[in-house]
């Protein structure tokens, strides 16, 4: 079969479409969160997680991580059939205790960041991100 | 010691008392059954600034028909909240009396036969006559234009936008934020917007690139009026490059921006700022979301989903207007503004009632010369209707009934998606249809009807994808159009379940079989935001299936069942 441009298109679609259903967390995310914290309890605090509700574009989602008093910040985009995104770690020296990134995610799904502070304790924040084909505006 | 937030709701009470507030006006005039220029302007000046609203004109300059919608939902905390209140509910919550210029401005039900009586709504020239009254009693009133004007008409898509520009320049606005602009090309908008007399604003307009704020768009300006520093703050449609073809404008981003909003409202206020608007096509709920998100900001001027409000939404301290769309409202919002605090408000919707608001012959003119070199295409008749054609409802309207007929029978397909879209407006029944009707309610710069196959497990896909832009709890998670129009195709849907669970019971009409996930469907639609989409132009299609028809005749249509509203 030739492969025309109409049909390309259709393929196109195809695969956007399918990526519009949320995505379930998998078990090397919980894996990534226990290695990252051992186990520890993780809770709220100082930590901003800046992320766009609805992705523009699912290939490359800008987000933005920061904490004040973080350490380290580890990013995990839950959906993706690979989780981990970036562990940032910032010293007494760092400028700020921020990051920038674009990712690429799968399908709708939860985007979280968790820092462990100079105390040793975790914080996080995350944010469902959803990836549409997108509607009709008003 | 009186709130802030008491003496706001006191302040609005005794104006409803004293009759100074537009609604308790409005139902007294209704009483009379008759209504004049000055009635409909009426207002007492009030503290020291005035704003005047209008948004989502889609190109509307001359006088129309527009049926409100009588389905709109509201989810999760927005349920039986304004703007999701339609027709006798609306009536009521108002008292608007039936079969007042205000039940026939403001809400659906006896559409047609209130029409008659009542006559069009809009046209620019009629606007500018209600713009020079308010000037006339406050010089320096700020005119701020909601986005959404640039687009919607047989000369706005012939000219590229520029009758749009000349007109609202006539206008003199002082500010304007976005949406529909940016589907002229980003080539376009940027050429235009490089010679607009007045700020066009965006906090939210980026950079797609490195993520920083676009420079052709400034967040904020500042205006000095009546002694007062005013602030006005864009914030264009956050979900562009989704709704509508983001290939169009590809240097551009956007998104809600919640955080930089509330960084742009810090950095006004710390710069003396006195009173802080922001002129928003976020659309209602998610300004009501934002609202209560952002602190800082007096009053929201609210676009892009066309609600039409006789009284502002209060969140917290702030106001939030809505103007309704298409040409049929102005706002005008009196505040008081003393020591850098709004002390009170008064506010007005005043309908742009045609055949009573005096039209400006100024404008009026500037009207006629963009239409004249295509006055013999917009005028020419294609057909008549039988029925009332409308487009506004969550899930059909006759409008888009009888282009889902037309993309059936001319595309020979088996199902047929019609967009979502807000605009357009309405025709009478035993009225003609020119080739101007067809093009208002479906003009636009990817218009091409495509025909495709699409398996049925994948309709149920686009059925629920679409769905949840519109019933998702979260108002961040919605963009603020209704659902795709179906030909051909009847479905149930629970908008209290998530996405994927919404959709059930898709059945083909043709045959009432049940769709089946596995087969392959012929579907033809339009407006697609993919690029390279091959097919006639749908204004085409659209007037070949009507003269072919002679009168159109729309029946009605009882194909989608919904529950949990």
């Amino acid at each position: 079969m030739e492969l025309t441009r109409r049909n390309a298109m259709i393929a196109g679609a195809g695969a956007l479409f399918v990526a519009g259903l949320p995505i379930r967390v998998s078990a090397a995310g919980e894996d990534a969160i226990a290695a990252f914290t051992g186990g520890a309890d993780v809770g709220a605090g100082d930590i901003t997680l800046t992320a766009p509700e609805i992705a523009e574009n699912g290939n490359t989602v800008p987000i933005e991580v920061a904490s004040e008093t973080a350490a380290e910040i580890m990013v995990l985009a839950l959906g993706n059939p690979t989780p981990a995104v970036a562990t940032f770690k910032f010293g007494p020296l760092s400028g700020s205790r921020a990051a920038s990134t674009r990712i690429r995610l799968a399908g709708t799904q939860d985007v979280i960041a968790i820092a462990k502070l100079d105390d040793g304790s975790f914080v996080q924040a995350s944010s469902t991100v959803k990836v549409t084909i997108g509607g009709c505006g008003g | 010691m009186i709130s802030r937030r008491d003496f706001l709701q006191t302040s609005m009470a005794a104006s409803a008392i004293l009759g100074a507030s537009g609604f308790g006006q409005w139902s007294r005039l209704a009483a009379q059954q008759a209504v004049t220029q000055d009635q409909l302007l009426e207002f007492e000046t009030f503290g020291n600034v005035s704003l005047i609203h209008i948004t989502d004109i889609h190109a509307q300059l001359k006088p129309i028909y527009f049926r409100e919608p009588s389905i709109n939902i509201g989810v999760g905390s927005n349920k039986g909240a304004v703007p999701h209140v339609t027709g006798a509910d609306f009536r009521k919550m108002y008292g608007i009396d039936d079969g007042s210029y205000a039940h026939y401005a403001l809400s659906a039900g006896d559409f047609a036969a209130l029409a008659k009586g009542y006559g069009r709504v809009g046209g620019l020239d009629r606007v500018a006559t209600v713009i020079n009254q308010i000037r006339s009693d406050r010089p320096d009133a700020l005119l701020l234009d909601g986005g959404d004007t640039w687009h919607g008409s047989y000369t706005c898509y012939q000219t590229q936008g520029q009758d749009m520009v000349d007109v609202m320049n006539a206008l003199k606005p002082d500010a304007m934020t976005f949406h529909w602009e940016f589907t002229l090309g980003s080539d376009r908008v940027n050429e235009i917007v490089e010679g607009l007399p007045f700020a066009a604003l965006g906090q939210n307009i980026f950079d797609a690139e490195w993520d920083e704020p676009a420079e052709l768009f400034p967040p904020y300006q500042f205006f000095e009026r009546g002694g007062v520093k005013i602030a006005v703050i864009g914030q264009a449609f956050p979900y562009m490059p989704i709704a509508n073809p983001g290939w169009m404008f590809p240097e551009y981003a956007f998104g809600i921006r919640d955080e930089n909003m509330q960084e742009m409202v810090d950095e006004v206020r710390a710069q003396g700022a006195e009173l802080v608007v922001c002129l928003s096509h976020n659309g209602f709920d998610v300004d009501k979301k934002m609202a209560g998100i952002v602190k800082g900001i007096d009053v929201i001027l609210s676009g892009h989903t066309h609600d039409a409000l006789p009284e502002p939404v209060m969140v917290e301290d702030t106001i939030i207007v809505a103007s309704g769309s298409n040409g049929k409202f102005v706002s005008r919002v009196d505040l008081d503004v003393q020591n850098g605090r709004m002390m009170g408000f008064r506010h007005k919707l005043i309908p742009i009632l045609s055949d009573v608001i005096a039209p400006d012959k100024e404008v009026a003119a500037v009207i006629d010369g963009v239409r004249a070199p295509f006055e013999a295409q917009l005028s020419e008749v294609i057909g008549q209707t039988d029925s009332l054609l409308y487009r506004r409802g969550n899930f059909n309207g006759t409008w888009d009934d009888l282009i889902c007929d037309a993309l059936l029978s001319e595309r020979e397909a088996d199902i047929a998606l019609s967009p979502g879209v807000r605009w357009g407006p309405s025709l009478l029944p035993g009225q003609d249809i020119t080739r101007e009707d067809i093009w208002n309610v479906t003009s636009m710069t990817y218009g091409a009807a495509y025909r495709t196959e699409m398996t049925g497990e994948f309709l149920h896909v686009v059925l629920e994808d679409v769905a949840d832009n519109l019933f998702n709890p979260d108002p961040y998670y919605q963009q603020g159009g209704d659902m795709v129009r179906t030909g051909g195709l009847g479905y149930r849907i629970d908008i209290t379940q998530p996405q994927g669970s919404r959709i059930t019971e898709m059945t083909l009409l043709s045959t009432q079989e049940k769709i089946d996930p596995a087969r392959t469907y012929q579907v033809a639609g339009w407006a697609s935001v993919n690029e390279g989409t091959e097919g006639p132009q749908i204004w085409d299609v659209v007037e070949s299936h009507i003269r072919k028809q002679g009168t159109v005749s729309v029946s009605p249509n009882d194909s989608v069942t919904v529950v949990g509203a």
